[in-house]
């Protein structure tokens, strides 16, 4: 019987945890990881940026993004959309094609792979004849041609990957055909370009290695013109028009040339015009060349590279062109790709915006605003363009606070363009946010981002930077931006990337905001702790530094670490936003290891590996400082030598820019076998290395002679019983590295006298868990088994006032288990292991509120926690029990598990790379992901109409074709990718055959 | 302990006692008839270079106290913290520091007892066979030495260390024979109140599995290393290479090096690790129907002198305890009963108040220094919760203090490693 109401109880339950939780990785947010290829869907405005992991990720509108993943763990080399269709191809390192789609599945598109197709030459033949260098999708959106690294061009009609082998162009047939002078005919090399004419589709250029560009006619199956350029080719361009043929060529140099008309009379044709940009010097390639036309006026002219390689060798540079204008924009990283887009309906008109991608970030530059500002981006933003060091999560922000912090960044963002952004494809139909977070995120260079998180598009709303405060190693004055007058190239930074710190004290360790109050707190690795209060308007401070000396008399000390950072004396002008209002700073100065604040105390504690300390910021003064260190602890004593070791670092990374830099951009096919040879070299001797050093593991209980037992890891301020049942007060928690947990009772004067009286501190508790495993949380919980509410937000009716009638309790969260004392009598009541069952460690807690989807008002407290083999718990409050665990992190992602940080709401952050963050739920009701629906573009328009000047008879031609066979087409699309797995099969099957 | 460590089957316990290398000495000693010779024993006691020669009631009513302070009399050093031991009828130096050793080291006269006194903070004395005979060359070697007759006793020249009784205390012992299979052994191992390492490393390795289809190879992890003179070492139970399968009966199949470190550091107060030993000519025979449950063939460094305090399996009594029974109530199972989980609690009572203001860079805070200096100044602690569960535990910490001192508050023999707290 009472098994009977037990297993009932049980399956109640379980329903219950289906209606609270549910995991899912909704998506990523920030800047793709190695990205490796860019493409553009004029039609769709779709932007796709393909990475050196397999993952191609599409973006349009803000708010409409799909991400996809290839099978296969390989580099992503070309991206193409098909035209008039919402489906793209890509090409892998491997060698495979993959076609995409974007398919609408209940009102919303997903990415789908349809297919996959790799070329297969004749038996016995070398792979290098079907390595595919050169991809153009033509124009009819049927045919697919690949240019191979055997000269060869296959013609495959897509979506199915069927081989038209009639039409192929092999290089016997266009080596026949070359003019007998041409200097490099024996070897024309590999295809380096195809393009297709913009007024006429049967004709294509194909530009090989070696210099040569042959115009072929797909109709004729002949070649009409030859183009004997005998410079290494890089890129071709066939201007809209269709009259002229631009080429790029590794000595720095571009030419024009004139294309003949359909008669093919080859003699007349000549290179028009020669030009190398930054001549004179030796200079580096060209790697892509555009122009494009203006109503009015004349073109612009669009390259990248082709820098002097002795002066400018090292600069990632595209040159922009326009009557007299002339810039070189300089990036911050190596450039992957860049496209323009254009104005108007099917983007017929003015060149708007140049979008470049390089290696660390995405910049576009509106090209129709005088100085050629850049737009800002609303997604793909660089998150690490300082590296991020520390991350902290707000949810549900005050409208007053949040208009704030966006009228304090737009004063910020005044040099960027005002045009919109130019990227608007499909719609985003993901509903308005239900409340507005934040994600602080702290850098190496002493900045604190704010981000908005409340949608799909995580958005960058304020900077703030504390270094304004210290002196720095660096002279403000010696700004890097500065363009002397009459340089030449013309260079002008763009971007925001800058990897390198003045002084990597200033990083950022720790934030705290309070967001009913607007006071920030932050703490860095010199040991400073900054709190910072939000004004509108600009202020003069002059910061004064309290120091504190955690030491407190401490015998045999010698700190061998950083030293602290200088403060400056004189007043320093704070813009509008958050403004100092005290400074402390540590003795010794190691990383502050612990931070929170108490905006309605107006107290902050702060812990380092040698103590911890509580501030009053309103008083200024030190309430309590309490050394925590074991005098034996020789480690935390001396610190760590990371002054030493970041002049390592930095060298060590300025040499690998520079190695970098000089290797060449390109040709990464040709030395594929080499590399793949080289990796596998690396690989064995790694593996025998392992083999022959075991690694081992010691297997001894803690003690409390452990090394940094005294670090501080968590500090929290509770308002409960701490020292009998009837009176609650204000308290201090403090939990070290050594399992030990310190409560302080605090006594602060009435708010009347809160100015003059002090504040007392009182040592009321001392708890030293048996396990000694650090502790990584502590939490008070109430009457009612829920967590108090933060500081202010009873205050501002936003949370339901703590039960303090019934006994609180006290949850202890060290490492390796859970633990509930009774308070104020301490006494141990209920207990959770987890390292002792499963051999995890908890790493990340943080208390969330789960809403149940059957029910609006139903809803319970739990602790998500995150393990050291990446696995996010679930723990029930107050009974601590595991109520759903899912693996979230692969646990060999160390600085992933480092990073996460978790939401009030169930939800979760966490780098994946160090430029994205991955965005997780636990909760069925909280839930951000993209959800949106792309179109594909009306096929009725014939595909020369979206380059002007087209050449009316041929076009007039192709349009009633195409108009008759429109219905058909889209049948025949709709029938194969329906078929496509059938086809696909067929295909190699095919394939194997020939 | 002594009895209930002895195996009831004959070739099970000479396994078991072949393999622990434990010293079964005193037991022996212990089952000598008393040779009642006379009324009297003559005591020539030693120390440093005064010999003091007189005689004791044989079956006088004198405890290890009085006799303690006789000694003291005698030398004329009544200040001074003496260390005495005693030279037995085989050579070998033997500790007197309670009543039951000194009972038996006067019941062992022959009727000459031999007193050594060595001044306690001086060099340690040595106590263990043939130590006497060696003492002059140095002897600190750890290893025991294997039970049984003096003709092994005199084949093996090895000397055996020999701990002092308040350091007797089960250390290890091999459970739950009668459930596993032949091949495997679970030991546990007591860390409780013992200041050795648990000293052994684990490493990654390949098991070999014989399967229906034929033998596989699997990952497994494995012991790498011994440290000498470490818990794991002591207790011979466990050897290089032996591979770890259970850890406190979680199976560690497809568990990382470091999750299977981190759950034997989790448990390091009551390890129970379930190995594959890699010599399997030491297994203990599983025992027949008669099997108790619980300890099988128990091995520890027993000796007869020991006090009561009992370190098996935690007694009903213990698990009786409040913590853990609402704790299993409310965990619905009843997996876990460690009762030596229990943490150190000191509530404000008994913590100085902190001096607050003014508060300075300098502030004088030794008030709040955790260093043992200070913890002597600060009052004692009131109130020091300490649930009923490890009365057991407190008791053998005062035990496992200086012996003169037993009677001092616990918190102060909870500060001997340097902070305040260590259970």
């Amino acid at each position: 019987m009472k098994r009977l109401r037990r297993h009932g109880q049980e399956s109640q339950r379980e329903r219950i945890k289906q209606e609270l939780f549910q995991f899912n990785k909704a998506m990523e947010h920030g800047f793709p990881h190695q990205p490796s290829a860019l493409g553009y869907s004029a039609s769709l405005q779709l932007l796709a940026i393909g990475t050196r992991s397999g993952a191609i990720k599409l973006y349009g509108a803000p708010g409409v993004e799909f991400m996809g993943l290839h099978e296969e763990n390989a580099a992503v080399t070309q991206v193409h959309f098909l035209p008039h269709q919402a489906g793209l191809v890509t090409l892998l390192d491997d060698n495979s094609l993959h076609m995409w789609t974007l398919r609408a599945h209940k009102g919303q598109s997903e990415l789908l792979e349809i297919g996959r197709f790799t070329l297969t030459g004749p038996p016995g033949a070398s792979p290098s004849v079907t390595s595919v260098t050169a991809v153009l999708p033509h124009s009819s959106g049927e045919l697919l041609l690949l240019g191979t690294e055997g000269g060869h061009v296959f013609i495959v009609e897509v979506p199915g990957f069927r081989e038209l082998e009639e039409r192929n162009i092999s290089l016997d047939q266009v080596a026949n055909s070359v003019p007998e002078d041409y200097i490099g005919r024996r070897n024309l090399e590999h295809v380096e370009a195809l393009q297709e004419n913009p007024v006429n589709p049967d004709q294509i250029v194909i530009g090989y290695g070696r210099g040569l560009m042959v115009i072929w006619d797909l109709e004729k199956l002949c070649a009409t013109q030859h183009i004997p350029a005998t410079q290494q080719l890089e890129s071709v361009w066939w201007t809209d028009d269709g009259k002229y043929i631009l080429s790029s060529h590794s000595d720095g140099s571009y030419c024009r040339w004139m294309v003949g008309g359909e008669d093919g009379n080859e003699e007349e044709e000549e290179e028009e015009k020669s030009d190398i940009p930054y001549g004179h010097f030796p200079c580096k390639a060209i790697s892509k060349i555009v122009q494009l036309p203006t109503k009015e006026g004349p073109p612009f002219l669009l390259f990248s590279g082709g820098m002097p390689r002795a002066s400018y060798g090292d600069r990632h540079c595209i040159t922009v062109i326009h009557s007299k204008t002339h810039v070189a924009l300089d990036f911050t990283s190596r450039i992957i790709d860049f496209f323009v887009i254009k104005d108007g309906p099917r983007s017929a008109g003015e060149p708007s915006a140049l979008v470049v991608l390089v290696e660390e970030e995405l910049v576009i530059i509106d090209l129709q605003t005088e100085g050629w500002p850049v737009i800002q981006t609303p997604y793909l933003v660089p998150l690490h363009s300082s590296a991020i060091t520390c991350s902290h999560h707000v949810s549900a922000i005050p409208l007053k606070l949040w208009e704030r912090v966006i009228a304090a960044g737009d004063l910020q963002n005044t040099h960027y363009s005002k045009k919109p952004w130019p990227i608007t494809g499909g719609q985003n139909l993901a509903s308005d946010p239900p409340q507005r977070d934040l994600l602080l995120t702290g850098h190496e260079d002493g900045t604190v981002r704010f981000w908005d998180a409340s949608g799909v598009c995580l958005y960058p709303m304020y900077k703030l930077s504390t270094s304004a405060v210290f002196h720095t190693d660096t002279d403000p004055n010696d700004n890097m931006n500065q363009s002397t007058e009459g340089e030449w190239p013309p260079f002008r930074k763009v971007g925001c990337f800058d990897p390198y710190s003045d002084d990597p004290r200033l990083g950022i360790q720790k934030i705290h905001l309070c967001k009913y109050s607007g006071y920030l707190t932050v703490a860095g690795t010199a040991g400073q702790i900054l709190v910072l209060e939000l004004n509108d308007e600009a202020a003069e401070h002059t910061i004064e530094a309290k120091v504190v000396d955690l030491l407190q008399g401490q015998e045999g000390f010698r700190w061998k670490g950083h030293t602290r950072l200088d403060v400056r004396e004189d007043p320093v002008l704070f813009p509008p936003g958050f403004q100092p209002l005290a400074l402390v700073q540590c003795q010794p100065p190691a990383v502050v290891t612990a931070l929170t604040l108490h905006s309605e105390w107006k107290l902050v504690a702060f812990g380092t590996s040698h103590g911890f300390a509580v501030y009053d910021y309103q008083q200024k003064n030190n309430i309590l400082i309490k050394c925590t260190l074991n005098p034996s602890d020789q480690l935390a004593m001396e610190g760590p030598l990371s002054r030493v070791k970041s002049i390592k670092k930095s060298l060590r990374q300025s040499f690998r820019r520079i190695r970098r830099s000089r290797v060449s951009l390109r040709k990464h096919h040709v030395n594929n076998a080499a590399k793949l040879q080289d990796a596998n070299a690396r690989l064995e001797a790694e593996l025998a290395e392992m083999e022959l050093a075991p690694v081992q593991r010691k297997i001894e209980a803690r003690s409390s002679d452990d090394s940094f037992t005294g670090l501080v890891r968590t500090l929290y301020f509770a308002d409960t019983f701490l020292s009998d049942s009837s009176h609650n007060t204000p308290s201090l928690w403090a939990g070290t590295n050594g399992g030990c947990v310190f409560a302080y009772m605090l006594r602060l004067p009435s708010v009347e006298h809160r100015a003059d009286e002090p504040i007392t501190a009182q040592p009321a508790k001392e708890i030293q868990l048996m396990h000694r495993a650090p502790i990584v949380g502590i939490v008070v919980l109430d009457g009612h088994g829920a967590p108090l509410p933060e500081p202010l937000e009873v205050a501002h009716d936003l949370a339901r006032s703590p039960d303090m009638h019934g006994s609180h309790h006290l949850l202890v969260i060290s490492e390796e288990q859970f633990k509930v004392f009774t308070l104020p009598k301490v006494s141990a009541k209920m207990k959770l292991k987890l390292t002792a069952v499963d051999g995890s460690r908890v790493r990340r807690a943080g208390v969330a509120w789960f809403g149940s989807n059957r029910t609006e008002d139903y809803g319970e407290s739990g602790l998500m926690v995150l393990t050291n083999q990446g696995d996010v718990h679930v723990v029930s409050l107050p009974g601590v029990k595991l109520q759903v665990h899912y693996n979230c992190i692969r646990r060999e992602d160390v600085s992933g598990i480092a990073s996460c940080v978790f939401t009030k709401h169930g939800q979760g952050f966490y780098l994946i790379s160090p430029s994205e963050f991955e965005r997780f739920s636990l909760s069925t009701r909280n839930l951000v992901e993209p959800h949106c629906l792309v179109e594909a573009p009306q096929y009725s328009a014939p595909s020369t109409q979206h380059r002007p000047h087209a050449n009316k008879a041929s076009s007039a031609q192709r349009n009633a074709r195409h108009e008759s066979e429109d219905a058909e087409v889209l049948q025949e699309i709709q029938k194969s990718l329906e078929a496509d797995q059938m086809l696909f099969s067929e295909n190699n099957v095919k394939s194997a055959l020939a | 302990m002594v009895s209930s460590a002895a195996p009831p089957t004959e070739r099970a316990s000479e396994r078991a006692r072949a393999r622990s290398r434990m010293s079964r000495q005193q037991q022996q000693q212990q089952r000598t008839p008393l040779k009642v010779t006379d009324a009297v024993v003559e005591i020539k006691s030693k120390f440093e270079a005064e010999y003091r020669r007189f005689a004791l009631k044989r079956n006088g009513p004198g405890g290890f106290q009085e006799f303690y302070r006789l000694i003291q009399t005698v030398h004329c050093i009544p200040g001074i913290d003496v260390i005495l031991g005693y030279a037995d009828v085989h050579g070998d130096l033997l500790p007197i520091n309670n009543d039951d050793n000194f009972h038996k080291a006067i019941s062992s006269a022959n009727p000459l007892l031999r007193i050594i006194i060595t001044k306690k903070e001086g060099e340690p004395l040595v106590f263990g066979t043939n130590s006497l005979q060696r003492r002059k060359k140095g002897l600190g070697l750890t290893g025991l030495r294997p039970p049984g007759s003096g003709a092994t006793h005199s084949k093996n020249k090895q000397s055996l260390m020999i701990g002092l009784p308040q350091d007797f205390r089960q250390i290890s012992s091999i459970i739950d024979v009668d459930i596993l299979p032949e091949t495997h052994r679970r030991v546990r191992l007591h860390k409780h109140g013992i200041h050795k390492p648990l000293g052994f490393y684990i490493r990654d390795g390949v098991s070999m599995r014989v399967m229906p289809q034929g033998v596989e190879k699997v990952p497994g992890v494995f012991i790498s290393r011994l440290v000498r003179g470490g818990l794991a070492e002591c207790t011979g139970l466990l050897g290089v290479n032996d591979e770890i399968l259970e850890v406190n009966g979680i199976d560690v199949a497809g568990k990382s090096l470091d999750q299977v470190t981190d759950m034997m550091v989790a448990n390091s107060h009551n390890l129970i690790v379930t190995v594959k030993p890699a010599n399997q000519r030491n297994n203990v025979m599983p025992r027949g129907g008669k099997a108790t449950i619980g300890n099988s063939g128990s091995v520890g460094s027993a000796g007869s002198t020991s006090s009561a305090v009992s370190h098996d399996s935690p007694s009903p009594a213990s698990q009786s305890n409040p913590i853990t029974a609402s704790n299993s109530i409310a965990e619905g199972d009843s997996d876990d009963e460690d009762d030596d989980d229990v943490d150190l609690i000191l509530e404000n009572d008994c913590l100085a108040p902190y001096d607050s203001h003014p508060v300075t860079n300098s502030n004088n805070a030794n008030l709040n220094r955790d260093s043992p200096g200070s913890m002597v100044a600060r009052p004692l602690p009131q109130s020091i919760s300490l649930p009923n569960s490890i009365g057991a535990s407190v008791m053998m910490l005062n035990h496992n203090g200086n012996p003169t001192h037993a009677a001092s508050s616990s918190q102060e023999s909870m500060r001997e490693d340097g902070n305040i707290i260590t259970l």
